[in-house]
């Protein structure tokens, strides 16, 4: 559940903004690096630290796609298929990646490791194709580069 | 090539700390803004550097202040760092490298706009810039450009950096606000607009990453400096991105009405492996997609609209022989049908039926009436959608039909894709 450190970071955001709501997207985004996922437990605990309704709080999570209503690896890889990178052979990275990993786009690996995506744009479409795995960016990917960063985050 | 303006520190060890970007003439155009400025003076010299929106649609920013009703505080600013328009990265590279351009650009704004809390909405994917943002913030309220009485001026103001978490809607202004106010992101009814009821219902302005970066340049400047580059009605400099089939893809500046050539061919390297170009998307994803007879075309907002097409964000795609634009625009179909927030039907459901039709095209299922179906779709969510995405959606389906009808109608007799083995 939620830790006493969170639920104080939360309060200190409400009292940041001109209106406490405006806290719901950061207190979600700590809440989630803490779990690595939003349960409706942990849902129903933002939203008694934000003084909003359950409801309220999952609405919101559902709309935005970094939100994670589902449990992922340890690494969510999240590989970009929109127009520059899949230009770039975007899809031949998804491939690769599906090969080496054992698993499909959605699927996570029965060690818990790793959970593969496709994703819209990063913003990164001048050193395209990328990936990103959490916060990480990785650029001007080959499936060489691929291997390597696997080999890494397995050593990890 | 010219010495670079807004990418003058990119590539500059170290060029996001404070004391590189002072000892390169950062924090400048501040105090002179605070001396010789009275804020409405300010907003006057900005219309007159005829200074338009970086963001897509081009609107003159220096106007869009001066809709702030008189009188009516707090005021809000908001600086739109939620790049998403497929293609583009410009604001993330002056973000990453530049932070305090952005940030001085932005109390320079907020003082000129009467704003005492500003906000820099960024896209959540962009962690790396928004701690790059976090601690330049640190680093001005410890100089003192930032918080109470700044530079013994009286202004005060302070900066919050608000992450995204993934929405391509809250680009779009009032979805933005909507957003920090820690909601779905859905767009608003406009009007009434948000310079006179946006952020919690107060006076907001709104601007995108280059355009706050451009301000300290026309402090400094002047207005003159910054209308003798471009043209008349698009003055000044502009970020272009390009990506795709060329050899160098990257950010480039470059004053307003610049061939597009020059563009693809002295800047980016010209095509990859010499391959001909097929067609451009010349202003981000959204923007209508041209085909080579038109390169010559200077890039600026006029001479764009002129051929149909936008200049939008400065995001260039080049795609070369050999893609199938079908699959390209199919993509780019799903692409919206995701991102469209579900607020209103046309877009809804408009994008939905947009890529189900594109899709059973490329996979060998179309029919002959699919053409005149998807023009049909499009002119149904055109001016129909509540916010510009639904627009925003067309652009790619109408100009590739427009302009590859029959690669489309290759697709449909053969029952396949022709550019799968």
């Amino acid at each position: 559940m939620l830790s006493d450190k969170v639920k104080s970071e939360i309060q200190q955001l409400k009292a940041r903004y001109p209106h406490p709501n405006s806290a719901l997207l950061p207190a979600l985004a700590l809440a989630q690096k803490e779990h690595g996922w939003l349960s409706p437990e942990v849902l129903e605990e933002v939203a008694t630290v934000m003084e909003l309704s359950p409801a309220q709080v999952g609405s919101v999570a559902s709309f935005y796609t970094m939100f994670n209503r589902r449990p992922v690896g340890k690494y969510l890889i999240q590989v970009c298929t929109n127009i520059a990178c899949s230009l770039l052979g975007a899809e031949h990275i998804v491939e690769h990646l599906k090969r080496q990993l054992g698993i499909n786009v959605g699927e996570t690996t029965p060690d818990g490791r790793f959970t593969l995506m496709e994703v819209e744009c990063l913003g990164s479409c001048g050193t395209a194709p990328v990936m990103q795995v959490n916060d990480t960016y990785y650029e001007n990917l080959t499936a060489e580069r691929v291997d390597e960063i696997l080999a890494e985050l397995r050593r990890r | 090539m010219a010495e670079p303006v807004l990418l003058r520190n990119v590539g500059v060890p170290n060029s996001h700390t404070i004391e590189v970007y002072m000892q390169r003439g950062g924090y400048q155009a501040l105090p002179k803004a605070l001396k010789e400025y009275q804020p409405a003076a300010l907003v006057d010299l900005v219309k007159r550097s005829g200074l338009r929106g970086r963001g897509g649609a081009g609107f003159p920013a220096g106007v869009k202040w001066s809709f702030l009703p008189k009188g009516v505080y707090p005021r809000y600013l908001v600086c739109n760092a939620d790049e998403g328009e497929p293609g583009t990265f410009k604001d993330r590279v002056l973000i990453e490298h530049d932070p305090h351009g952005l940030i001085e650009g932005i109390i320079i704004s907020c003082y000129a706009c009467e704003v005492n809390t500003a906000f820099i909405y960024i896209r959540g994917e962009y962690e790396f810039g928004a701690r790059r943002l976090e601690q330049a913030i640190q680093e001005a309220y410890a100089h003192g450009f930032l918080g109470k009485n700044i530079l013994g001026s009286g202004f005060n103001l302070d900066i919050i950096v608000h992450r995204g978490a993934g929405a391509y809607i809250c680009g779009e202004e009032t979805g933005l606000l909507t957003s920090l106010e820690g909601d779905r992101g859905h767009p608003k009814l406009k009007p009434p607009f948000p310079a006179s009821e946006g952020l919690y219902r107060k006076p907001t302005v709104i601007n995108n990453v280059e355009t706050l970066f451009n301000v300290p340049f026309i402090v400094e400047r002047g207005a003159e400096w910054y209308t003798s580059m471009g043209t008349e009605k698009s003055p000044g400099i502009k970020l272009f991105c390009i990506s795709g089939h060329v050899n160098k893809p990257g950010v480039y500046e470059l004053p307003l009405a610049t061939p597009l050539r020059t563009l693809i061919y002295d800047y980016a390297g010209g095509p990859l492996e010499g391959k001909p170009i097929k067609a451009i998307i010349p202003g981000g994803s959204s923007t209508p997609m041209i085909t080579p007879q038109h390169l010559d075309v200077p890039l600026d907002y006029e001479s764009l609209a002129a051929i149909g097409t936008m200049l939008g964000s400065g995001a260039v795609i080049v795609i070369g022989e050999g893609t199938c634009i079908v699959r390209t625009v199919e993509r780019l179909a799903e692409f919206y049908r995701h991102e469209s927030c579900g607020k209103c039907i046309p877009c809804r459901e408009g994008t939905d039926w947009l890529y189900k039709i594109l899709h059973r095209i490329e996979h060998g299922g179309g029919r002959e009436e699919d053409l005149p179906l998807l023009l049909d779709i499009c002119n149904n969510i055109g001016g129909k959608s509540f916010c510009p995405l639904g627009d925003a959606a067309l652009g790619p389906v109408r100009s590739s039909i427009a302009n590859f009808r029959d690669e489309y109608l290759q697709h449909i007799r053969e029952k396949r894709c022709p550019y799968q083995a």
